[in-house]
């Protein structure tokens, strides 16, 4: 009787784990103590704090979404064998044959942008043909694109130690790195609501947002010759940088994701693959959930950058083009919020909302480093 | 609410024309940019600073007293929701839900009961037991109350966020200004002239402003720069600039900017020591000081004055001063050089098509000429020759006014890199006295052979010396001028390659001349010195475009710097940390935390429980835990 009463009560949390959870967490320790034993006279407190945190962090979030687990290790592995083949000498990237081909920064990134391409195509062929097995692959594709992105990113970080050891940081500090940043996290929070909805008719619609951001990565490169690792200007020599930048493109890429959402919310709602789409609520509280969060993330990131701004700059608010941009953007989203949790608004006026959202989001992204000139000058085109 | 939504529209709005017109700039930029008509009306709705304006500060007043009621009127509702269980619903409201079932038990009411108990504990629902007047129970439920404290939070958080704002904004100084007590100063006037109605106290509690010493120099106040103005801050201590320093990285860019700083003050034994840098501010009684700029501080330098007109070839000295003003000539044609900047590092990109990379090219100084009538062109001489195209040149760029790019003047520098080919030749075809001479050089070997003939050598020698004079008068733009008053037009194509020549080949004439005289040995008759020659007569007829009779080459320097600092006190900071916090946690309460009700009416009679459920905000999430909770309690009552 009694076990009748709490039979389809979830169990707690951790008596669901599996002993692959914990050889996650043990392997994450694991690396934490030999980074730390190898480099803690080179750390300072916060990299020492960063570096303990990131255990739990990880391990977190590879137990709640546990193709996580996965992709770090495989990001660790790679990352690792491409630095390796490295031998200290930034010149290999050239000439070693795995580097060349398929490791070193650019290549990892180049694979990203193909896979991601790949992907979408791929997606679209599932949607349109209504094929399980394809869905399958572009999800794989997909995957696969974040692994060589975040590799590339990586093994970008140590190449640029070894341009100068005084040159050397995280790579999230200009227009080409945040854009495979971009990619990267959009992505990912994509993959993560496939799985928990069981679905993957959407990734034909996010996935063109990605594409995009590839496109802009590949004109970025070619025709601007973006991609070379520059050394930071003072202003962004700062603890701030690592933690604001990723809050700011969790945010970013969630209002991206929902926008596609929309899109496909607008569509479905006119009888355009609607068959084929998931039903309009679904598509709804996707679009909500990924708000929800996207706000959430902004919300922090925008704090993170009104208290660098208070170190570097002298003010924690200046009026700059960027933060008033940050603002109208959370402003925006702030009342999407409230119409639909205060109002009980729902439809296509949400989903058009969210889709217009975009071109916000995107002005306040891009358009300031194109249009505006203010502090926020680093992402200049 | 819609007051609330429309304030923030039109908060929006101004923000966004903030971000498009740029701030804060000097209101003559915004006059040229909108001419006069536009400038006035765009300062009367003070468009160049938009987020000090009293309209815009007064809708954020508004804000804060519009959102204040609202959590007013809200919250003892809000809190009572959190707090009530709700366990006055009667059946009849209950079998109105949408979500409701009914199930039936045949076990004992009180078994019932307590197993129902369990059900919800085990689901985190908190709940009362409250028996009815009818002889049945009901057990009312919640969880995920704390939802409405998000309402509250984040509702709070704007309001001390924006009041944090406001105090460390100008208010109190918008209200002394509007009340006549404090005046903006326009004038450019020695900071100890300024007004006290100019100046603000060191019991200022929130301020803004910027100070820049030169090394060594000590300074105890701060400007605020208002509109086309500034106010005088007057600092609690005094800082004295020890050391700026800039250091680079290997590819020349900016690695960081520091400087040591003394901070005097009688409060302290010994002066306070330390070292600021971007990032890296220092904090002392309250006020920040950071490192926001840095600019020269008044560096020495020495110059060669060279004549570009006029026979003369030997260079006068000057020496000066960043920020120094140096009188050339007399009387009307008097010329004022004013020093306006020195660098000592300039990384420019000298490669042909802009792909190579960008280089350290040294010192340069950057200075107006203006003349009696008080008109000024602006340049910038760099020190070394730069090398473009493997070949050296001193460069000086000009322009008529700040808004236009610099047109350069490119000197070929010589064989010792040095200015002095370029001044002898010049003064050479520029001297009226030497074209005869140099003209008989050109004939004379022009016309080998044909010695004899003196009419020939008269007419070449005759038409040479025009040529000189005219390119002497107006360079290559004289010549065209020559050619089109004494050629006809189809045979002007051929004049005009012989012409050049025949000016190219007295140079080269001249070149020898003026080395003989200055006792130097012959040049090379080679290609690059006739390179040298024709880049010599194309900067020559550059020079008459040039604007200044003089070339300024500098000779030596010492640098002085001046680092800029920004000094904030801001007591609002810590008001709109703890609102940023209570932010997110409002906001996280909002969309994480989800309100459910559930009642479970226990009827003994007939045997019978009611189950209904219900949500302040209906979604997918809350559908399914409905039909999960009803499925569940199926399975139960069956076993």
């Amino acid at each position: 009787m009694e076990s009748i009463l709490s039979h389809d009560a979830p169990a707690p949390f951790l008596k669901r784990l599996t002993w692959a959870d914990w050889a996650f967490l043990l392997l994450l320790l694991t690396g934490a103590v030999f980074a730390y034993s190898q480099y803690a006279e080179y750390m300072d407190v916060y990299e020492k704090s960063f570096l303990f945190a990131a255990v739990p962090g990880f391990g977190w979030l590879g137990w709640y979404f546990k193709p996580m687990r996965l992709l770090i290790v495989g990001i660790a592995a790679v990352s690792l064998f491409g630095i390796s083949q490295y031998h200290g000498e930034l010149v290999r990237a050239d000439q070693a044959f795995f580097l060349k081909y398929l490791v070193s920064s650019q290549s990892a990134i180049m694979w990203m942008n193909v896979l991601f391409v790949m992907a979408t195509a791929a997606y679209w062929l599932a949607l349109l043909s209504r094929s399980d097995f394809v869905g399958k692959v572009a999800s794989g594709l997909t995957w696969t694109a974040v692994l060589m992105g975040f590799v590339g990113l990586m093994v970008r970080w140590y190449e640029s130690y070894l341009i100068a050891p005084d040159v050397g940081h995280i790579p999230i500090s200009n227009l080409y790195e945040v854009f495979v940043l971009f990619c990267l996290i959009t992505a990912l929070i994509y993959l993560y609501y496939e799985k928990f909805y069981d679905t993957r008719q959407l990734g034909a619609f996010v996935l063109l947002v990605v594409s995009a951001a590839v496109g802009f990565i590949l004109w970025y490169t070619f025709d601007r010759e973006a991609q070379g690792i520059q050394p930071l200007v003072p202003a962004l020599q700062s603890y701030w940088m690592k933690i604001h930048v990723p809050a700011n493109f969790i945010g970013y890429g969630s209002f991206s994701l929902a926008a596609m959402v929309g899109g496909a919310y607008i569509l479905a709602a006119r009888g355009i693959l609607a068959t084929r789409l998931p039903k309009l609520e679904v598509l709804d509280d996707l679009m909500y959930k990924s708000i929800a969060v996207g706000f959430a993330f902004f919300t922090i990131a925008t704090i993170l950058g009104a208290m660098w701004a208070a170190e570097a700059w002298g003010g924690y608010w200046s009026w700059d083009p960027k933060e008033t941009w940050a603002l109208i953007v959370w402003l925006n989203y702030a009342a999407w919020l409230h119409l639909r949790l205060v109002k009980g608004l729902r439809g296509p006026i949400l989903a058009w909302w969210a889709l217009v959202g975009l071109l916000v989001t995107t002005f306040a992204f891009l358009g300031v480093n194109m249009f505006l000139s203010g502090l926020h000058s680093y992402g200049e085109l | 609410m819609r007051f609330a939504i429309s304030l923030l529209t039109v908060l929006g709005i101004a923000s966004i024309i903030g971000t498009v017109l740029k701030q804060n700039e000097p209101y003559p930029n915004y006059v040229v940019q909108f001419g006069q008509f536009w400038f006035g009306m765009f300062e009367m709705l003070g468009l160049y600073d938009v987020y000090h304006t009293a309209w815009f500060l007064l809708i954020l007043v508004f804000l804060v007293l519009s959102t204040s009621l609202c959590i007013y009127r809200n919250t003892p509702s809000m809190l009572h929701e959190l707090r009530t269980f709700r366990e006055h619903a009667t059946e009849k409201s209950l079998r109105s839900f949408n979500h409701k079932n009914e199930y039936f038990f045949s076990a004992a009411p009180e078994d019932v009961i307590r197993r129902l108990g369990a059900f919800l504990s085990a689901r985190g629902f908190r709940f009362r037991t409250v028996p009815q007047s009818d002889g049945s129970t009901l057990l009312a439920a919640k969880a995920g109350s704390y939802q409405r404290l998000g309402y509250i939070l984040t509702h709070s958080a704007i309001v001390i966020i924006c009041i944090g704002g406001l105090m460390d904004g100008n208010v109190p100084l918008k209200v002394q200004e509007l009340l006549g007590y404090k005046a903006v100063e326009s004038r450019d006037i020695p900071e100890t002239e300024v007004p006290e109605k100019s100046r603000l106290s060191t019991a200022n509690l929130s301020f803004r402003a910027n100070m820049t010493l030169p090394e060594g120099a000590q300074g105890n106040v701060a400007f605020m720069r208002v509109r086309d103005g500034y106010l005088v801050q007057e600092l609690p201590f005094s800082v004295v600039l020890k050391d700026f320093r800039i250091e680079h990285y290997a590819t020349g860019q900016p690695k960081s900017f520091e400087s040591d700083v003394e901070i005097q003050d009688k409060d302290l034994k010994e002066p306070l020591k330390a070292t600021i840098r971007v990032n890296h501010p220092l904090i002392y009684k309250g006020v920040a000081i950071y490192q926001s700029d840095f600019q020269d501080g008044g560096s020495r330098m020495g110059f060669n004055v060279w004549p570009l007109r006029g026979a003369g070839h030997e260079p006068a000295t000057i020496k000066g001063r960043v920020f120094d003003n140096l009188t050339q000539g007399e009387g009307q044609d008097a010329l004022t050089i004013e020093l306006d900047d020195f660098r000592l590092f300039n990384i420019l990109n000298l490669s042909a098509d802009g792909k190579g990379k960008p280089r350290n090219v040294g010192p340069s100084v950057t200075f107006k000429v203006r003349d009696m009538q008080g008109q000024a062109r602006e340049y910038i001489n760099y020190m070394q020759p730069l090398t473009i195209g493997g070949r050296p040149y001193f460069v000086s760029g000009v322009r008529a006014t700040q808004n236009e790019d610099f047109s350069y003047l490119r000197i070929p520098a010589d064989g010792e890199n040095s200015l002095g080919d370029f001044m002898r030749l010049r003064a050479a075809m520029f001297d009226a006295g030497l074209a005869p001479e140099m003209a008989r050089r050109l004939s004379s070997k022009a016309l080998q052979g044909q010695e004899a003939n003196a009419e020939l050598r008269g007419k070449f020698e005759g038409s040479t010396v025009r040529l000189l004079q005219a390119f002497s008068e107006g360079g290559y733009t004289q010549v065209a001028k020559l050619i089109e008053e004494s050629v006809p037009e189809k045979e002007r194509e051929k004049a005009a390659m012989t012409y050049l020549k025949i000016i190219a080949n007295a140079a080269y004439e001249g070149l020898v001349l003026s080395r003989e005289r200055a006792g130097l040995p012959a040049p090379q008759p080679d290609e690059s010195t006739q390179q040298f020659v024709h880049e010599t007569l194309n900067s020559m007829s550059d020079v008459f475009f040039y604007g200044t009779p003089f070339y300024l080459e500098m000779t030596q320097f010492e640098q002085l710097q001046a680092s800029g600092f920004q000094l904030t006190r801001s007591p609002g900071k810590n008001l709109v940390y703890g609102g940023s916090v209570l932010l997110v946690l409002g906001i996280f309460a909002m969309i994480y935390l989800r309100e459910r009700r559930i009642w479970l009416l226990v009827k003994p009679g007939s045997q019978s429980v009611l189950f209904a459920m219900s949500s302040n905000r209906k979604n997918r999430d809350f559908e399914f835990e409905y039909t999960r909770h009803s499925e569940q309690l199926q399975t139960l009552f069956k076993g």
